[in-house]
């Protein structure tokens, strides 16, 4: 019987996102039957690619019972570097690997700090978020890169068949992310962590190195997304990415992820990020302002986590 | 059982920062016994432990695992060594399942890939070891206590452990739930594994333990064959004085009835309830863990809706919808938690104390740092709280002296009805003692007690009147001179409904 009870109470958690979703999905259809054209559905999909492969990282860092608010700079950072690495005649691989240590180095030294100097990471991903931005500023004195080989529009604006780039890039990430989390012993060690972190001391997971592998791992990722979204503006925009920590964190939450730590799912993410894009873009075939879009995001973000205490409290 | 010893400390020391925590701990124990660690909070079992298990390292002496030495550095090491601790506080995973909690850090696979299908196999088969059945699939945020304490044994005979050690493994434990853990701890002890048992309940010590030692203040006071003595003998070598009586002489006398409830009910644990208390009693509400003693009075003081019931103070209905409109009418309530539910553990001992009502520290209207110093005083004076100051952080006492703060938080009211949940939990045979005289102190003024309790000793102790609940109804009601064990135990597994059946 306790066991019918929880698997209920399980499903019914799963079924709060997954209801959102289907709410938007046949409300939007029965409303505007263009939604459901495929052109727009990869559209969407499209669209929150860049806020979804930044959700990895960030439902890692959640899940672990921590935060990362410097992601957004992060990826402004390596939108940079990749542009201007690019520009000055070095080879595609090269910039985007020199991108992703960037995002890499942040990451580690976001880590570093919070685990060694013992700063709530709230405060050293904030200071964060300020270097790195301040970083992109000096670097380019505030002017966007441009004049960019006309190979490095593939990432952000190709297709291979009818799949976007971006798409592809995201889905591969997401399918690397679930291994990790599923099958790894280090992706099992962050649920460990955020859970009971004295508990996982005590089973002898070294917390400190897997904390900042987790943050490291964050960087990359922001990194990654801030290449594709270089490459879909084609050129290093100083003020990129402005606000993407926030819409991370916002497609975690609404996945399901705890922001208190050791509880979270990967596809969840990919699910509030999609949820958030179906918003945006239900809104604009509805013609609705875009003022108003902001709105109903919040309030969907404080639903989906008011559906889930609702399941927690039972 | 043959005669070589599994483990042996040899002039163990340890200092913290000038003070001597270990002084010269020499003692062994044979293989193949559960031995009791007794003493009172602070003599150095913890500390000693910690050493054994590696969290801490010894300044001095000597740690022998079957005649050899051995050093130990870390937890990597005592673990290697075929020790494991299971604390008093838990320390699993709530979300992960019970078999990723078995395996942590050390989960089956081939080539850094989790093998799942084969950490189930796993985690089922130490289960079995210790004759337990779970679905380890189960989250452990969904098991009761003593089912993650159950996890936590075969975890540690998953590692292969040679020594164990129990933390008050039944500090949160119903009876029939502690009789299982004994028939696990019997089974291992039948497997030769040795067992070191920290308890503060002598039953439990004589019911279970081959062999003892005693600590106090740092150092060995007394040990041997747990046959050659009494539970008195052990309680005055661990408290170091003689001891008149355990339970102070309640002579009081009770007075009218201060309060009524009528078929409370929440809809869920607790199912039309209804009881009286009278002024100057001591009320006990025996039942096993989980029974809804703690539900009935948190409805009754508005901590917890209630479906249906009503609540008379002094005769008159009150409708309590809140804890603050249930102080208003005289009532306290100290929780069953004091850590997450009685205190605020950064704050100062006088913060905490004035919390709830800060009013009577005021003076002219404004709050007043002399007063409320006074006031605080005047507490630490009389229910013997040990603080160096009234500003010293709750965090930094002893259990038995939080709970001293927490019940000051709630004289300081100055309540006519004090609701006590399992205000001894936890802490060590002098605070108990202390606790005790101040309730029957209180009972003596004229306050009235309702006091829970899962210890039939102290409700049989001190109650004037006990309630025996059964999940979530009143099963019995037993007067002083009818109190027995037996009796309680009748009326806590149901009672006539049970003898029915």
């Amino acid at each position: 019987m306790e066991k019918n009870k929880m698997l209920k109470s399980k499903n019914w958690n799963d079924m709060a996102i997954l209801g959102i979703f289907a709410i938007l999905v046949v409300g939007l259809t029965i409303l505007k039957p263009v939604f459901l054209a495929p052109d727009n559905l990869i559209n969407v999909i499209r669209q929150v690619s860049i806020t979804a492969i930044i959700g990895i990282g960030m439902t890692f860092v959640l899940i672990s019972g921590e935060i990362d608010l410097s992601v957004g700079s992060i990826a402004a950072l390596s939108g940079i570097i990749v542009t201007m690495s690019l520009r000055d005649g070095l080879p595609m691989a090269a910039a985007i690997v020199m991108a992703m240590g960037a995002g890499a180095l942040c990451g580690l030294a976001n880590g570093s700090i919070h685990v060694y100097a013992r700063i709530p990471s709230f405060i050293v991903t904030m200071g964060m978020l300020n270097i790195a931005r301040g970083l992109v500023l000096v670097i380019t004195n505030s002017y966007p890169v441009t004049g960019l080989p006309d190979s490095f529009k593939v990432i952000g604006r190709g297709y291979v068949g009818f799949l976007p780039v971006p798409v592809i890039i995201m889905l591969i990430c997401y399918v690397l992310g679930y291994v990790v989390l599923k099958y790894i012993k280090f992706g099992r060690s962050i649920f460990a962590i955020g859970g009971n972190i004295e508990a996982a001391r005590l089973s002898g997971i070294s917390v400190n190195r897997n904390k900042i592998l987790i943050y490291v791992l964050c960087g990359v990722t922001a990194a990654i997304g801030g290449i594709v979204l270089a490459s879909r503006m084609f050129s290093g925009q100083p003020s990129a990415g402005d606000g993407l920590e926030l819409n991370a964190i916002a497609a975690c939450v609404i996945g399901g992820t705890s922001t208190t730590g050791g509880k979270g799912r990967i596809w969840g993410t990919f699910l509030g990020a999609l949820i958030m894009g179906i918003i945006t873009n239900g809104m604009n075939l509805l013609n609705i302002s875009t003022n108003w879009q902001l709105i109903v995001q919040g309030a969907i973000i404080i639903i989906a986590v008011g559906l889930d205490r609702i399941k927690n409290t039972d | 059982m043959d005669n070589t010893n599994m483990l042996e400390f040899r002039d163990i020391n340890k200092f913290f920062t000038g003070v001597k925590a270990l002084q010269n701990i020499s003692f062994s124990i044979p293989k193949g016994h559960v031995h009791a660690l007794l003493g009172e909070n602070g003599a150095g079992k913890s500390t000693l432990m910690k050493i054994l298990s590696g969290a801490y390292s010894k300044d001095s002496g000597e740690i022998l695992i079957e005649g050899q030495s051995v050093d130990i550095r870390n937890t990597t090491d005592s673990e290697n060594l075929g020790v494991a601790i299971i604390y008093q506080e838990l320390n699993l995973i709530p979300e992960l399942t019970i078999a990723e909690n078995i395996f942590l850090d050390r989960q089956p696979g081939k080539s850094g890939f989790i093998d799942w299908k084969q950490m189930r196999t796993d985690a089922g088969e130490a289960l079995k070891q210790i004759d337990i059945e779970l679905d380890v699939k189960r989250k452990i945020s969904s098991l009761s206590v003593a089912q993650q304490q159950m996890v936590e044994i075969a975890k540690a005979i998953s590692l292969k452990s040679r020594i164990l050690i129990l933390d008050e493994p039944t500090s949160a434990l119903t009876e029939s739930e502690t009789e299982k853990l004994f028939s696990v701890i019997r089974r291992l002890r039948s497997q030769g594994i040795t067992m070191i048992y920290i308890s503060h309940r002598m039953e439990e010590i004589f019911e279970i333990c081959d062999s003892y030692t005693v600590m106090r203040d740092g150092t060995y006071v007394t040990g041997g064959s747990i046959r050659d003595v009494t539970a008195n003998m052990i309680i005055e070598s661990m408290v170091g004085r003689s001891l008149s009586q355990v339970f102070p002489e309640t002579k009081h006398e009770t007075g009218e009835e201060v309060l009524r409830v009528e078929h409370m009910d929440n809809g869920k644990e607790v199912k039309d309830v209804s009881f009286t208390l009278k002024k100057g009693e001591i009320l006990g509400f025996a039942g096993l863990v989980g029974a809804g003693r703690t539900e009935t009075l948190k409805a009754v003081f508005g901590a917890d809706k209630k479906a249906s019931g009503k609540v008379y103070v002094n005769g008159r209905e009150c409708r309590i919808h809140s804890p603050r409109e249930a102080i208003r009418y005289g009532i306290g309530f100290l929780p069953e938690n004091r850590k997450e539910e009685g205190l605020v553990t950064d704050l100062s001992v006088m913060d905490n104390i004035v919390m709830a009502k800060m009013e009577n520290a005021f003076e002219k209207g404004r709050f007043s740092m002399k007063k409320a110093k006074q006031l605080c005083a005047s507490y630490i004076k009389s229910l013997l709280i040990k603080t160096p100051s009234e500003r010293q952080k709750v965090k930094f006492l002893s259990g038995g002296n939080q709970q001293k703060v927490v019940l000051a938080k709630w004289l300081n009211c100055d309540p006519e009805i004090i609701v006590l949940d399992e205000p001894t939990r936890g802490i060590d045979v002098n605070a108990k003692f202390e606790i005790y005289q101040i309730i029957v102190n209180l009972a003596a003024q004229g306050k009235s007690i309702v006091f829970i309790s899962s210890e039939m000793p102290e409700i049989i102790g001190l109650c004037d009147r006990v309630y025996v609940m059964y999940e979530g109804k009143i099963t019995g009601e037993l007067l002083k001179d009818e109190l027995t064990q037996k009796k309680i135990m009748y009326y806590a597994t149901g009672g006539e409904e049970n003898g029915k059946k």
